[in-house]
């Protein structure tokens, strides 16, 4: 198993009036964020970044927008700044959101010029995005997946065409000469990655060949990743687990107290994420019709993702450390309590091959954020190379 | 009655019913509640055609996609399929915006257009929304917005079929499809609406805060001799909210004018 550190690099400053004001997102001034803060506070996260490299951790950065809980707003950018920082870490965008960006040979040109930069460290991540990223984009709910699925084509197409340039005259992107320099340093592109918690998004991933990951809760995890294989089985190739990835937050401590401490802080990002205004968590065309039925006929509310071990939902808002424990949200406690959580629910879905760890969260502060890095680095990290770490197949040999 | 057309070359679902002069009435971005009192009233003077837009109810959607100018050209040629003539084209809300469309592309076939709280027109500045941001607010605050009295539009969808439900959905995606982007308006519209040769009555609910009737007075300038009526207790859905004043108002026009 590979793991990959993140942090959202959050605005916590911002939460109490974001909590205060029932929005984190979308609606809450940015008179809220002091820029002088916030100076620190990236600095202090990039470090963090740093750290990983020196520790063995790979690095993984993603990007919200109009938000105080994530202050990445450009993934190539805090991703060129890493690149220059480290040497052996790779470097995950999870990535672009490709549906809500203008310009998709923009998006393939900063990707190959990452890879060139870091020579070939990069993996690329093209997602969907949240529902709540709709409306700072302004983009098309309705036809959302259509144009990520054009947007995913060019991109690849773009990134591994070298007798350029081509012609592009698609539904909603358009171009008469595509031939991006640099080209990647990877041939024909770094590794794709996309991200779901449905199992159509593992059917359509498998069918690409692409890595695909998802977030916070088992319950989610288990059938998109079943769906992923029996569609790979099906196309005539065996998906092994590096073709999971799986994100919880993580927290370790030299006693179970400290990593429940640890984690529990950093689990204020779990409990913060979903707080935004509700017309913006569901437009439509978002999610699927019998989805939004099932909405309807629930009076309007929305079932969270977040399920226990028994399927019933856990409120996210809300839930205790023990919780999400129970939940697959978050590995806590011990170097031991750590890995047998993993391992117990990596083994429970069929085996992931990339933890994607959220080491840092909101009041998680610097002292703490590198006590969790460091020991998990030292103690967890090790063992977990040697769970799920048999050579796979390559699936894109099979799939393009 | 509903029945099914094919029109150039997708399936169109639509309610046709009552006999006379025939009337097109294109529906809000609500989507069309058949069993809903206005039809029934318009359908007493008039024969009534009414489509579900594609994408809304059983019409599919034109081509996976589609946009306003499509669904003005579909329903010119749904109009030159049943050789319309001397038709009233009704349009109200979204419904307006798509009959606007129509009738700066042609004419031909009907005699009166009458717009309903219309979308579809850019009046202010770029930094005053005319149209209110109905994606931006939750519902409660949207029935406030749109209705004089909200207790009238509330629905309890829990009280509905699968069937309506998926309709509605569907409606709802069809809607934001159509007019996400600009939002609910085509930023050239307005510029050709002199176009409009046929006599035309703009209503507008007294109380409509989606689009009021400011923005309605827009509209009157932009279409020679238009004329603009305010239907007082009612918000954006006059037709709904108030149908017998919608329907005297718009057959005493029809007879008229023109």
């Amino acid at each position: 198993m590979r793991v990959w550190y993140f942090s959202e690099m959050a605005y916590h400053p911002a939460w109490e009036e974001g909590l205060k004001r029932g929005s984190l997102r979308v609606v809450l001034p940015n008179a809220n964020y002091d820029p002088k803060v916030g100076h620190g506070l990236l600095n202090r996260y990039l470090d963090e970044f740093a750290l990983c490299d020196e520790v063995g951790l790979d690095i993984m950065v993603n990007e919200h927008h109009s938000t105080s809980t994530c202050l990445t707003i450009s993934v190539p950018m805090a991703l060129a700044i890493i690149a220059r920082e480290t040497k052996r870490s790779r470097l995950l965008s999870l990535g672009t959101p490709i549906a809500n960006r203008p310009d998709p040979v923009r998006v393939a040109e900063e990707m190959a010029w990452l890879d060139v930069l870091s020579g070939g460290r990069l993996e690329m991540g093209l997602v969907k995005g949240a529902p709540y990223e709709i409306a700072p984009a302004n983009s098309n709910p309705a036809n959302l997946m259509r144009r990520y699925w054009e947007a995913h084509d060019l991109i690849l197409k773009a990134m591994s065409t070298t007798n350029g340039p081509f012609n592009w005259e698609g539904e909603f992107f358009h171009y008469r000469n595509v031939n991006i320099w640099p080209r990647p340093y990877q041939q024909p592109t770094p590794p794709v990655w996309m991200t779901g918690l449905s199992v159509e998004t593992g059917r359509m991933a498998a069918e690409h060949g692409h890595v695909v990951g998802t977030l916070l809760s088992l319950s989610a995890a288990g059938p998109m990743f079943e769906a992923y294989r029996k569609r790979a089985q099906e196309l005539g190739w065996t998906a092994g687990p590096d073709r999971f990835a799986y994100a919880a937050v993580v927290g370790v401590g030299a006693t179970r107290e400290e990593g429940l401490r640890r984690a529990n802080l950093a689990a204020d990002y779990v409990r913060t994420s979903p707080i935004v205004a509700e017309p913006f968590t569901n437009p439509p065309g978002y999610n699927s019709l019998a989805a939004n039925i099932a909405m309807l006929k629930a009076g309007g509310k929305r079932g969270g993702f977040v399920r226990d071990r028994h399927g019933n939902p856990v409120e996210q808002t809300t839930a205790s450390i023990e919780q999400l424990i129970e939940s697959g949200t978050c590995f806590a406690g011990t170097p031991d309590d750590v890995y047998d959580q993993i391992k117990a629910l990596s083994d429970s879905v069929g085996g992931f091959g990339h933890l994607l760890m959220f080491g840092q969260g909101g009041f998680l502060d610097h002292k703490d954020t590198v006590a969790n890095i460091t020991l998990f680095a030292k103690e967890v990290l090790p063992r977990l190379r040697e769970l799920n770490a048999e050579p796979q197949k390559a699936a894109g040999a099979a799939a393009d | 009655m509903t029945k099914t057309m094919s029109i150039a070359g997708t399936t169109l679902e639509l309610v046709e019913r009552g006999n006379g002069r025939p009337l097109l009435f294109l529906h809000a971005g609500e989507g069309l509640g058949p069993e809903r009192p206005w039809l029934e009233l318009l359908s007493q003077k008039y024969r009534v055609i009414a489509p579900w837009h594609p994408g809304y109810g059983n019409s599919p959607l034109i081509d996976g996609s589609g946009s306003v100018d499509d669904l003005a050209y579909l329903y010119l040629d749904l109009a030159a399929d049943l050789t319309l003539e001397n038709a009233v084209l009704v349009g109200a809300c979204f419904g307006g915006w798509v009959a606007a469309e129509m009738m700066v592309r042609s004419t031909a076939g009907f005699s009166h257009l009458v717009l309903v709280d219309p979308l579809g027109i850019k009046v202010s500045g770029r930094e005053k929304r005319d149209i209110a941001d109905m994606h931006a607010v939750p519902r409660a605050e949207y029935l406030t917005l749109a209705w004089a009295d909200p207790a009238r539009g509330d629905i309890d969808f829990t009280r509905l079929s699968e069937n309506d439900l998926a309709g509605i959905v569907r409606g709802r995606e069809a809607f934001a499809l159509y007019g996400w982007k600009p939002y609910m308006h085509n930023p050239r519209l307005r510029r050709w609406l002199h176009r409009i040769d046929r006599p035309t009555l703009l209503l507008w609910g007294a109380e409509d805060r989606i689009v009021t009737p400011a923005y309605g007075e827009g509209w009157r300038q932009a279409i020679p001799g238009a004329r603009l009526e305010i239907i007082p207790q009612a918000g954006h859905f006059p037709h709904w909210e108030r149908p017998e004043a919608f329907v005297e108002r718009l057959s005493v026009f029809v007879d008229n004018s023109g």
